[in-house]
């Protein structure tokens, strides 16, 4: 297991400089201008300037390895830094990833939105699981009963419509109409008492409550999915046969073998926490990652957009190792060797 | 603070503001929540250029003269608008002597000086710095700060409208202390300072999260003792034009909404809901539809293909025709495409030039009417004949046009109305969007940039800044035409070629007089717009929304819309 | 015995095969319902235009925001475009882009996940590969892909088509790699099972076990994930015409409507009603179809 870890990591290396290839060369052949968004009134001589002073004249490689070595060694070593306090080589002159639209560092303005990010996104993440994992096995285990029809219909229904459009009817009738909840995120906002608590719990609702019910409707939709395929397994029955406890049966045997391909799921989703719910973060202006990546795409901000692309590939990558190391573990069949 | 001075305090405040005189104390109206939909990503106006950053700075950095809301040039820094007969303005033409006001603190305490203005001429026109604003301080010689308090701008040569350095929200003045390391390449390692910039503004930046939110606070050091009324701004950024007019005028989460682009009947039900109020403010934005005056057949090499040719080689095929761009202009009808698509944010105009007001001509106010009829009548007559289809044809080519523009809902209503229309006269319109970073993109490679004009008619908008019309007007000009030679740079977009016409603007460059200035520009106008060279549509206004709570605002399209927030107060 | 009884007998097996399944999707009422609603928004969207023949892009100046009448029953948009006839374009659009695009990711989805799980030779690189294209982030990589190949297609297929053909391909190309993880996960576990080890034990070629033995066992996760791959490709289509960069506003898609009649929910609250409904309940349908195939199809409760 730990030796199929090890190779797995280092397999990961040159698959990731391969996508850190991909992700440059396509972002880099895509017909866009960083200087296309500003007032038609800046000439284009000075457009032609703001273009050079970007490096954008600088041929393909150079540009490649230059961002590669600004976001695998130096941006590390400042993180490192940070944390320790140290003074690594010369940290004044080290060049980073700079962000073309705010000229300021990459890997700051994502630090700097991935708060808001993890707790909206992270949060109904983490509610979905909750809400997915025992609707999914009450309504395998009571296949075809009121429970498993309305189950099945509400995930059904979260599941085919769009978050878009959940969102902005949520904020006509609980904003708009009722003036309820705010409709609009504030990131500054910082819980202090019990009332500023109130106030991140409401306005964390809507966003919160629209994503997890995306994300419970498909997981409970494979959690019943693979209830249904154990349940009806010989081992089901024997275990049965074998006089042990319906509870014992379902809960211990069926769900453990069950949750193997929702685990996968699950784990497999884990990363576009990280990416953003970038529909329900444009909607309900929680100015997170998904949104930074999509201010990036619009403005043209390559670096912005190569640097969080590649790092949501990392984390990709990251997680498929832990979920095939957790399938591993579930699944004794499965040999690794 | 003496009682005496207090009321002398008390009576100015008095003076400019009665509604709140009671309380006319810096900070006393608490907080101000402002939305912009598309977030400022720096505050540094000179590395981003966009019309967002340039307004967020505008709270924090001053330029020595400001536009106020009716387009007139208003001293800030300045002691008074320096003129030839104040003799600010030297009689050659050549150079310009600001006075500063004295006794203006940055707000780290420091003095304000002209030596700042010199270092921000100097910063922005340093080597690899990719200023976006560069093209203020172009024709300027040397800045020099004569004492503490005066600034002297020398030009290459004459210029008649010498307000174009530090004048308006774009060339704002920038602390020297400040920035002097941060110079050329080294700009954008500056990352504090360009998002912390020091000012003479009345608020201060406490902290800026960049394409998110920005905090302020008011500047302990303004030069006014009772402004700004608002202790902190909380600016906001991120979602879409709607949510951000929702959140003003429905919701009221926040007094101030920015570039509210939406359809007007949506607006109007959003404001009816009575929490606030639209405004809007007309400077020099036109929705146009541009005549190609080369031939753009794909059939063409890239050499030939929408490229002018100085012996009048390549024409259009069809457009040359002044018939067929009148008829294609009359059968446009502009007051409905203004109720369609922008409402009361937008008047339907037969001007190029629209203002200021002294400025806009008359003479083509006829284009209002739609009229189909004469349209049809005009095509006859140039020859173009219904064929089978109702197409017309000449000479076995159909009367068939391809017309672009960039994706955006209101701008595909357009299209489709348009070729409605036209589609009345017997005209086949293939029409085609292209997303706005591509078509407004500089790319030389792509072939779908409005530079390239790889059609035959194309839609979009434009306006210049400031006042001052004589640049804008040198466009159509012939040596400003676009084409290979030139990596498609030159914004003659028309590639529009009348001697008569360059003569005008030569004449412009070399008159000072305010008054002849805007009579050749009338002409030009009048000679652009009687030639079809291109079809205005709609004279665009900035709109913007704020809630009945907040006071003192003045809509300006000429400057930043936040030109005056040092006013801003709040209505009980 | 001769090739035809041969093909004889396998008709027959399959013809009851099937029946067996039918019988058991017809008592599973969601499915059913499913159907019946399918069937008819797909009727609707093909034939409904020959009855109700208003152009979609017509302008009707004097009908701008109009509510439900019986020249536009489903009212008219701002500019006066009827909205039951784009309701009806732009459904046949987007149940295409849904077809289509899920053919595409169903197929190479259960071709690399099959191929993964039951050869060990290709397990590593084609997981690696998934894991690649897991890897890519969906969002730039398709802005990219249209950017960058927008204008060829374009030029050979002509916009709508070239359009057409590219979202297909993007959706497909990107949303296979969850059915192929699915699918090798299965097969991992089922050729570890007693009848496939009898099968290769009396010598049963690769290619025979693939067809007879895994892929009617993989069956039912691919239905799965064929309904959750129609429903995900309306979906990802309409989200892209959220950001901007699906089809264009002069080519209707439900989700382009719904994008373009978001502004208007409180003026006109038809142009987000019915875009939205149908979307929402085409991917229900699709969904209770594919539940009740996937009850169908497991041999295990067919016939319970």
């Amino acid at each position: 297991m730990a030796r199929y870890a090890l190779r797995r990591l280092l397999i990961a290396i040159p698959t990731l400089l391969a996508i850190s290839f991909i992700i440059f060369a396509l972002l880099d052949l895509a017909p866009s201008d960083p200087t296309a968004n500003l007032p038609l009134t800046i000439p284009p001589e000075v457009r032609e300037k703001i273009r050079l002073s970007l490096g954008m004249g600088e041929p393909f490689v150079v540009r490649y390895f230059k961002w590669l070595e600004q976001f695998m060694v130096n941006e590390p070593l400042n993180v490192l830094e940070q944390w320790t306090g140290w003074t690594i080589g010369d940290s004044e002159n080290r060049l980073r990833v700079l962000s073309w639209a705010t000229r300021s560092p990459v890997v700051d303005l994502i630090v700097e939105r991935l708060p808001q990010t993890l707790w909206v996104v992270g949060m109904s993440y983490v509610i979905a699981v909750v809400i997915a994992v025992p609707i999914g096995v009450i309504s395998a285990y009571r296949q075809y009963s009121l429970f498993d029809q309305i189950g099945t219909f509400i995930s059904m229904l979260g599941f085919s419509i769009p978050t878009f459009f959940t969102g902005l009817l949520l904020i006509v009738i609980f904003s708009v109409w009722l003036g309820w909840l705010p409709s609009i995120y504030d990131t500054t906002h910082v819980v202090r008492d019990w009332d500023s608590f109130v106030f991140q719990v409401k306005q964390m609702i809507m966003p919160t409550m629209v994503l997890a019910l995306a994300n419970a409707s498909q997981i409970s939709r494979f959690m019943r999915a693979s209830m249904l395929d154990n349940l009806t397994q010989d081992y089901v029955r024997t275990a049965r046969a074998k006089g042990l406890r319906e509870r014992v049966v379902v809960l211990t045997h069926v769900l453990r073998n069950s949750l193997i391909p929702v685990v996968t799921v699950i784990a497999l989703g884990v990363p576009t926490i990280f990416g953003g719910a970038i529909i329900t973060e444009q909607i309900f202006r929680v100015n997170g990652i998904g949104q930074l990546l999509i201010i990036g795409i619009e403005g043209a901000d390559i670096p912005l957009v190569q640097t969080l692309t590649f790092i949501f590939a990392i984390l990709i990558v990251l997680f498929n190792l832990i979920a095939d190391l957790i399938y591993g573990m579930l699944d004794p069949r499965i040999r690794y060797d | 603070m003496t009682p005496l001075r207090r009321l002398l305090v008390a009576s100015v405040a008095c003076a400019a503001l009665t509604a709140t005189a009671a309380q006319a104390q810096r900070g006393a109206d608490g907080q101000l929540n402002i939305i912009y939909w598309q977030a400022p990503s720096t505050m540094n106006p000179f590395l981003s250029g966009g019309t967002k950053e340039v307004e967020a700075s505008s709270m924090v950095l001053e330029p020595l003269a400001s536009y106020d809301n009716d387009g007139n040039i208003v001293p800030r820094l300045a002691v008074q608008l320096p003129t030839v007969e104040n003799r600010g303005v030297s009689p050659d033409l050549k150079t310009i002597t600001w006075d500063l006001k004295p006794g203006i603190k940055w707000s780290d305490g420091t003095d304000f000086t002209a030596e700042d203005a010199v270092f921000t001429w100097k910063y922005c026109t340093a080597p690899d710095g990719g200023c976006a604003q560069a093209s203020y301080f172009e024709g300027v010689a040397n800045m020099e700060a004569v004492d503490a308090l005066t600034l002297k701008i020398t030009f290459d040569e004459p210029k008649p409208f010498p307000y174009t350095a530090l004048v308006g929200a774009e060339s704002p003045i920038i602390q020297k202390k400040q920035f002097e390391n941060c110079m050329g390449a080294k700009a954008p390692e500056c990352t504090a300072q360009n998002f912390n910039p020091i000012g003479t503004g009345p608020f201060v930046v406490k902290e800026f999260r960049a394409n998110d939110v920005i905090t302020l606070e008011a500047n302990p050091n303004y030069r006014e003792a009772d402004k700004p009324r608002f202790q902190t701004v909380l600016f906001k950024g991120g979602g879409d034009a709607a949510s951000a007019a929702r959140s003003v005028l429905e919701t009221g989460e926040f007094d101030y909404a920015w570039n509210l682009q939406i359809e007007p009947e949506v607006l109007t039900r959003m404001e009816a809901a009575g929490k606030g109020k639209v405004v809007s403010a007309f400077a020099t934005s036109v929705e146009r539809i541009l005549m190609n005056f080369t031939n753009p057949d794909p059939a063409l090499g890239p050499d030939d293909r929408s490229v002018y040719k100085a012996d009048g080689s390549n024409p259009h095929p069809i457009l040359n025709d002044v018939r067929v761009r009148k008829a294609l202009s009359m059968a446009i009808d502009r007051p409905l495409l203004t109720e369609i698509g922008y409402g009361r944010t937008g008047r339907p105009v037969c001007n190029v030039l629209p203002g200021p007001e002294q400025y806009a001509s008359t003479a083509n106010d006829g284009c209002l009417v739609q009229d189909i009829e004469g349209a049809k009548k005009l095509l006859d007559e140039a020859g173009w004949v219904p064929g089978a289809d109702g197409v017309r044809v000449k000479d076995g080519r159909r009367l068939s046009l391809l017309y672009q523009t960039s994706t955006n809902s209101v701008r595909q209503s357009f299209q489709s109305l348009i070729k409605q229309w036209w589609a009345e006269l017997g005209v086949e319109t293939e029409l085609r969007n292209i997303s706005a970073s591509v078509f407004f993109g500089g790319d030389p490679a792509s072939p779908d940039t409005f530079q390239k004009f790889y059609s035959d008619v194309e839609m979009y908008t434009n306006n210049f800044s400031g006042v001052d019309p004589e640049a804008y007007m040198a466009q159509w000009r012939c040596d400003d035409i676009p084409g290979p030679s030139t990596q498609w740079q030159g914004s003659n977009i028309n590639r529009y070629c009348n001697p008569e016409y360059d003569a005008l603007t030569v004449q412009m460059s070399k008159t000072a007089d305010l008054n002849e200035r805007a009579e050749l520009a009338k002409k030009m106008n009048d000679v652009l717009m009687q030639d079809y060279v291109l079809l205005p549509l709609i004279y665009r206004s900035g709109t913007s929304a704020h809630s009945n709570t907040l006071g003192g605002v003045r809509m300006n399209d000429w400057d930043s819309e936040l030109w005056n927030i040092a006013d801003w107060h709040r209505v009980k | 015995m001769t090739e035809a009884t041969l093909a004889e007998q396998g008709m027959k097996a399959h013809h009851s095969l099937w029946g067996d399944v039918w019988r058991q999707f017809r008592a599973h009422r969601g499915a059913m319902a499913g159907s019946a609603v399918f069937l008819f928004i797909v009727l609707g969207v093909t034939v409904g235009p020959y009855i109700h023949s208003i152009d979609p892009q017509y302008l009707d100046m004097r009908a701008r925001n109009a509510g439900i009448s019986w020249a536009h029953p489903f009212g008219t948009d701002n500019v006066g475009r009827d909205m039951l006839a784009q309701v009806m374009a732009g459904g046949r659009v987007s149940l295409a882009v849904g077809f289509a695009a899920m053919l595409v990711s169903i197929v190479i989805g259960a071709l690399v996940g099959v191929l993964a799980g039951y050869l060990r030779r290709l397990d590593g690189p084609l997981m690696r590969l998934t894991d690649l294209f897991l890897a890519l982030p969906i969002l730039p990589l398709l802005l990219v892909i249209l950017l960058l190949f927008r204008d060829t297609l374009r030029s050979l297929f002509g916009p709508e088509a070239g359009i057409f053909l590219l979202i297909v391909f993007v959706i497909g190309i990107t949303s296979w790699m969850q059915t192929a993880r699915i699918v090798r996960g299965e097969v991992l576990a089922l050729k570890e099972r007693e009848f496939v080890l009898a099968a290769k034990s009396i010598g049963t070629r690769g290619h025979r076990i693939i067809t007879r033995h895994l892929l009617p066992n993989v069956l039912s996760p691919i239905m799965v994930s064929a309904t959750i791959g129609i429903a995900n490709a309306i979906i990802t289509e309409s989200a892209l015409s959220f950001l901007g960069l699906g089809f264009p506003p002069d080519f209707p898609t439900w989700g382009r409507l719904l994008y373009d009649g978001k502004d208007f929910m409180t003026l006109t609250p038809e142009r987000v009603i019915w875009p939205g409904l149908a979307i929402s309940l085409t991917v229900l349908s699709v969904n209770f179809i594919g539940d009740g195939l996937r009850d169908a199809l497991d041999p295990r409760i067919r016939g319970r």
